[in-house]
């Protein structure tokens, strides 16, 4: 059993953003960077499906030289090996040049399983994990948050509207894109943090896997205006508290 | 600009976002088609244009390989400039299919139109981008409610069915219902919701006893669902409950836009977050700047001590 567990780097979501001075992404300097929270599940259940198997299990993210401290976390969480795309100007492709670029290096991997997450934080476009099954033609299905491996066929459960599960078995070789809730991820532990400094981390030039260019230019990136026209409460915890309370009495008729 | 518009069907049920899909298009002139998978002689879609119509008995409500085929066939016959669908479990699933297809450009997400530039949000809607369509056809997908019809659907489509031979390898096998035991949130008058913010499940119980003291029910966002700190039957948003008390307290939620959809209804929100500029503020009547640890147990004092 081959897998593939594709992951990104993004800023944490608490982050104070800017726009970069090209006017196309956010500023990238003094941001605290992490695992997009969807493919942290995606890592999680390849690990499992690697335990349950006895497979072989490899980590792949695309960006610059900083997306390796994030990789490592999943190698710490039980990948076997990285494989590093370097790519300085990734914030500028679009999901069909990244996806291109996956299933060109994974073309001839032969890998039987191939774990995304649904979306990323930043972009959420929601497309890549689609498009790398597309262009492998493999199976691909989205938004799990249920999975079952049994004799080379999966039985996932996709996340519908309204906490509808819809269940969905295919044969492998696959793409699942991976919901919030899918598991529970492992945090890496001290003795597999070390054991990972060890692992084999590969560098692919970003360059060499890209033949197609994007079909979408990447847009004027903005701050949105501000809607929402409420009171901001700022000050002391005991001031506010006082505050609120008067407000509720005054606006709502639940202490009444 | 010719649209083509993707109708959902679910559970042998048209779903209503269709009408989402006719007030983006109407944004770009009146030439419009559909395209569903559905049932004939259920219900349709109330739309004035040509229907493609495939029969979900044959084609099956989940068979993305299938539904590419006859959207590729559907647009090779319609020549539409833009292919729209919902950003929805079925939208984002078969959109960059037929994306890849076309070797279309995929606009995900779309929250507004102007001059006939898309936005989109990025960063937990933090940020926004603004997208040309520069080529087409182009694929867009609609963010849930970002374009209401304002008035209720009317027309008659003229169906046009189509079928395709297809054996896909993937099958949907059933349905799992939500899971709707105990407590009932969409009858509560007050809900206070604990979001990531709560830190760890040991700061649940300040949530809920802010809730008893207001006389309501804690609820939860994604986050504390999936950490199991909450049971589901709690969670509010797109994937959970919708609901619309007299007085909603989100307490460390941020805002996803997933959590909005659930709550936006609700009559007075309070909002409690370190961080201001969390997206829950677009919808906050009262925004309080605080550590909701240190404030929540103050402010739950105050209200029993009143």
């Amino acid at each position: 059993m081959k897998i593939l567990v594709c992951i990104k780097q993004v800023p944490d979501m608490e982050s104070k953003f800017k726009i970069d001075g090209d006017g196309l992404w956010y500023e990238r300097d003094e941001l605290a960077w992490r695992m997009n929270e969807y493919d942290e599940y995606g890592v999680e259940q390849a690990v499992q499906l690697k335990e349950q198997t006895g497979g072989d299990l490899t980590v792949l993210s695309i960006g610059p030289e900083r997306v390796k401290e994030t990789m490592k976390k999943a190698l710490a969480m039980g990948c076997d090996r990285g494989v590093h795309i370097s790519d300085d100007l990734c914030h500028l492709r679009d999901s069909f040049e990244i996806g291109s670029m996956i299933a060109e290096f994974a073309k001839d991997k032969g890998f039987d399983m191939i774990f995304t997450g649904m979306q990323s934080q930043d972009r959420g476009s929601a497309q890549v994990g689609v498009i790398v099954a597309e262009l492998l033609e493999m199976e691909g299905i989205t938004t799990i948050v249920g999975f079952d491996y049994h004799q080379h066929r999966i039985t996932v459960r996709r996340e519908l509207e309204g906490g509808v599960k819809a269940v969905v078995e295919a044969p492998l070789p696959a793409v699942v894109t991976c919901q919030l809730g899918l598991n529970i991820p492992r945090y890496p532990t001290l003795p597999n943090i070390m054991k990972a400094k060890k692992k084999e981390m590969v560098t692919v030039d970003g360059d060499e896997l890209n033949r197609v260019g994007s079909l979408q230019q990447p847009g004027a990136m903005s701050v949105p205006v501000k809607q929402g026209g409420g009171l901001y409460l700022d000050g002391q915890v005991e001031d506010i508290a006082e505050r609120l309370l008067a407000i509720i009495k005054e606006k709502t008729s639940v202490l009444a | 600009m010719k649209t083509l518009l993707v109708a959902e069907y679910r559970q042998d049920t048209l779903q209503e976002n269709y009408t989402e899909l006719i007030a983006f298009a109407k944004r770009f002139g009146p030439e419009m088609a559909m395209f569903l998978v559905g049932n004939g002689s259920g219900e349709l879609p109330r739309f004035q244009g040509p229907l493609y119509l495939a029969e979900a008995s044959e084609c099956g409500e989940y068979n993305p390989g299938l539904h590419k085929r006859l959207l590729q066939d559907v647009v090779k016959k319609q020549q539409p400039d833009m292919i729209v669908f919902c950003h929805s479990s079925y939208g984002w699933d078969l959109a960059p299919r037929l994306a890849v297809g076309l070797k279309a450009a995929q606009i995900s997400e779309v929250v507004a139109e102007q001059d006939g530039k898309l936005t989109v949000p990025a960063c937990n809607s933090k940020l926004s981008r603004t997208v040309e369509i520069t080529d087409k056809p182009v694929v867009v997908t609609l963010q849930a409610g970002a374009f209401p019809l304002g008035s209720d659907p009317d027309g008659t489509p003229e169906i046009i069915a189509v079928s395709a031979e297809y054996t896909g390898n993937s099958r949907l096998t059933g349905y799992e219902a939500a899971e709707r035991t105990g407590v009932d949130l969409t009858r509560s008058e007050v809900i206070v919701s604990a979001g990531r913010g709560i830190g760890k499940p040991e700061n649940v119980p300040i949530i809920a006893e802010l809730a008893r003291a207001l006389g309501g029910e804690y609820g939860a966002s994604r986050p504390v669902v999936d950490s199991e700190w909450v049971e589901h039957n709690r969670q509010v948003g797109t994937t959970g409950l919708t609901v619309s008390p007299k007085l909603y307290v989100a307490c460390g939620i941020s805002g996803a836009v997933q959590h909005l959809a659930g709550m936006k209804k609700s009559e007075f929100v309070v909002a409690i977050n370190t961080d201001r500029d969390a997206p829950i503020g677009e919808v906050a009547d009262v925004f309080a700047v605080a550590d909701l640890k240190q404030l929540v147990p103050v402010l739950t004092e105050k209200i029993q001590a009143r």
